[in-house]
């Protein structure tokens, strides 16, 4: 049996220590070929002859695909030298449901259905550019009361899914409780998803120019005292998570993403503004839904590290419940639907619409001929871009970082394969 | 809505373009001159058609120049129709069918396929659709992986689902699908093979629960009946 060298002590100790920091994508270790053993990356002489001594080559470790901290059937081969990972290999395509194709066989309206399936936990968020897309391409648009409820529940699946990570992203490092937290918090925001929409994870409430239905009686109540229950929830998790030893020792200066590289990635929503990067689509893109007329704050953190992202997705969770108070107190009454044909052919034309998703940029580029369904849909999901950084993010770290690093990317897997 | 309004207002051409996009058009082709070969605003973004053998340098450019750090996408399109199926006359309008004439999409195009990217800039706000035609017999594009690193995934899925190689991309792999696949699913050629199998159901796909006589209100009762006394009978067991 080809076992490991476990690590040393030194080794060890620097892991909790800043020199991790160089150690994440600088040289030495930061090539993919089979690592010597360079005398300067050992803090005594004593550690470099034990590994010498114990050196069995490397090994090569499968995480997942069913992996839980893989949130799905994303799988890892990684390379190991000892505990220290000289190149990882993410393979995708397990999930892999063709949507690309499928929507060239479906019309506008059936296509809502597959691509709620895309992020599952914020399926509502995914609906909304690719019904935007439809609109501008026949160039309606839908009233501005359906245009706000359309943003509260966006905003709702964006703390729903920050929620489940809050929560989730203890467990990774070790923590059993705040996961149960973070599903009992979650609660609360899913079952108003489900009283307005009718289901809890695919709403499919979305149509061209409009909504299904009005929002259910005595709902608008009902949200303001769930968002209290949001903002309890991200005190709790303060308290509880981000302000714990052990959390932060796991998570601070653990998986940097330099901004520009993440952004030469791809690399989007709050784990590109983890960078440093002050970029919302939200505030700088093309205005859609009705964030113009809300005031929010974009937050970002200068570290780019497995904990700047936890601490961003914190803050956007209360922002998020606050720009869910201030759209219930503006929100307008009048029609919900806009008028649009019984048989919806979208006029020849090509459109790329994105929009902040809570996982980052979602886009879709839709090519029209006129017909009842697209041409060709190009579905841009977040976490496909997030993911692919992780070749170069996580070559030179140790093993139990590797979980940390995935679990605070947070992505889902249908977001990745489509 | 802001938006809302303007559209009322006046009906401006929704292709129309920003000032800032604007000028960023007007900087792309200062910097590649005749490697343009086409461009077109679409809503609200240029959409420009690149010589192929500048696919590369239009990348450098948008990244340096032009300050697009940011990569959202590389994809490609097949513009040759799908054959048609069925017949015409079919009363089964539930599955999109095509004009069977084959156009190109803004900024045109020189044959059947097409890579085009977005890129965008993390604090210009701004952005930019590229495009460049990829000769039908040659299937080879320039790779943009030496100047935007996360064009690697994207380049191996143009790769898989058209069949269309990158230059000096490190490694041409399989990313969705298992290495033995052949094929390349998302040419338009690529038949859905669960469509030709059975077809789409269309729009009613309601069936009757099972024991359950079609519409027909007392006899479904009957049947409820029926089951609650099945259940009682079957609990002291």
């Amino acid at each position: 049996m080809n076992l490991p060298p476990r690590a040393s002590e030194a080794e060890r100790s620097r892991a909790s220590t800043g020199e991790r920091v160089a150690a994440s994508g600088v040289s030495p270790l930061a090539t993919s070929e089979p690592m010597e053993l360079d005398p300067r990356s050992f803090r005594h002489l004593a550690d470099m002859q034990v590994n010498v001594e114990l050196d069995t080559g490397d090994m090569i470790l499968n995480l997942g695909p069913q992996h839980p901290a893989t949130h799905g059937t994303l799988r890892i081969v990684v390379r190991l030298d000892g505990e220290r990972v000289i190149s990882a290999d993410p393979i995708i395509g397990y999930m892999h449901r063709g949507y690309e194709k499928l929507t060239e066989f479906r019309t506008y309206p059936q296509i809502t259905t597959l691509i709620n399936r895309i992020d599952w936990l914020s399926s509502f968020a995914n609906e909304v550019p690719f019904i935007a897309a439809a609109e501008r391409l026949m160039g309606i648009e839908a009233p501005p009361r359906a245009l706000y409820i359309r943003t509260i529940l966006t905003e709702l699946s964006r703390i729903a899914t920050f929620l489940l990570f809050l929560g989730e992203m203890g467990l990774q490092v070790g923590a059993l409780t705040p996961a149960f937290y973070g599903f009992r918090d979650r609660e609360h925001i899913l079952n108003l998803i489900e009283a307005a929409t009718g289901g809890r994870f695919h709403p499919n409430f979305n149509r061209i120019g409009g909504l299904k239905d009005d929002l259910p009686w005595g709902w608008v109540n009902d949200t303001r005292t769930a968002m209290k229950t949001a903002f309890d929830a991200c005190d709790t998790f303060e308290d509880l998570v981000a302000g714990n030893e052990i959390f932060e020792a796991r998570t601070r200066s653990i998986g940097i993403i330099p901004a520009e590289l993440g952004a030469a990635y791809g690399v989007s929503g709050s784990n590109l503004r983890a960078s440093g990067v002050d970029w919302d689509l939200r505030r700088d893109g093309k205005p859609y839904l009705a964030y113009p007329e809300v005031d929010f704050r974009v937050w970002t953190h200068p570290d780019g590290d497995s904990f700047a992202r936890y601490w961003v997705r914190l803050q956007e969770t209360r922002e998020a419940a606050r720009i869910v108070l201030q759209l219930l107190d503006q929100l307008p009454s009048g029609p919900i639907m806009t008028k649009v044909p019984l048989i919806i052919k979208v006029p020849q034309g090509e459109i790329w619409v994105e929009t902040e998703n809570p996982l980052g940029q979602m886009g879709y580029y839709v090519v029209s001929k006129g017909a009842t369904g697209p041409f060709r849909v190009k579905i841009r999901s977040a976490s496909f871009s997030n993911v692919s950084i992780l070749p170069w993010l996580l070559r030179g770290v140790y093993v139990p970082d590797v979980i940390t690093i995935l679990g605070s990317l947070y992505f889902i897997l249908g977001d990745i394969d489509r | 809505m802001s938006e809302l309004k303007d559209t009322e207002a006046e009906p401006a051409d929704p292709h129309a373009l920003d000032e800032p996009h604007a000028r960023l058009l007007a900087r792309l082709g200062a910097e590649l001159g005749d490697a343009v070969l086409e461009q077109e605003p679409c809503f609200g973004i240029p959409v420009v058609r690149i010589r192929r053998d500048s696919w590369r340098r239009a990348a450098e450019v948008a990244k340096v120049t032009l300050d697009c750090d940011f990569l959202s996408f590389i994809s490609a399109i097949d513009w040759q129709p799908a054959p048609k199926e069925g017949d015409e006359d079919s009363s089964d309008t539930s599955s999109p069918v095509q004009p069977q004439d084959v156009t190109y999409g803004v900024a045109g195009s020189d044959g059947r396929f097409q890579v085009f990217a977005h890129v965008q800039s993390t604090f210009r706000n701004w952005g930019l659709t590229l495009k460049v035609d990829v000769d039908e017999h040659a299937m080879l594009a320039e790779s943009w992986v030496p100047v935007y690193p996360g064009a690697d995934w994207h380049e191996r899925e143009c790769w898989e689902m058209f069949g269309i190689s990158f230059d000096e991309h490190p490694a041409l792999r399989h990313l969705y699908l298992p290495s033995q696949f052949e094929g390349h699913p998302l040419r338009k050629d690529y038949v859905l093979l669960s469509r030709v199998v059975k077809p789409w159901p269309g729009l009613v796909d309601v069936e009757a629960m099972p024991d359950e006589p079609a519409a027909d209100e007392p006899a479904a009762d009957d049947a409820e009946g029926a089951g609650e006394s099945d259940d009682s009978g079957g609990d002291p067991e």
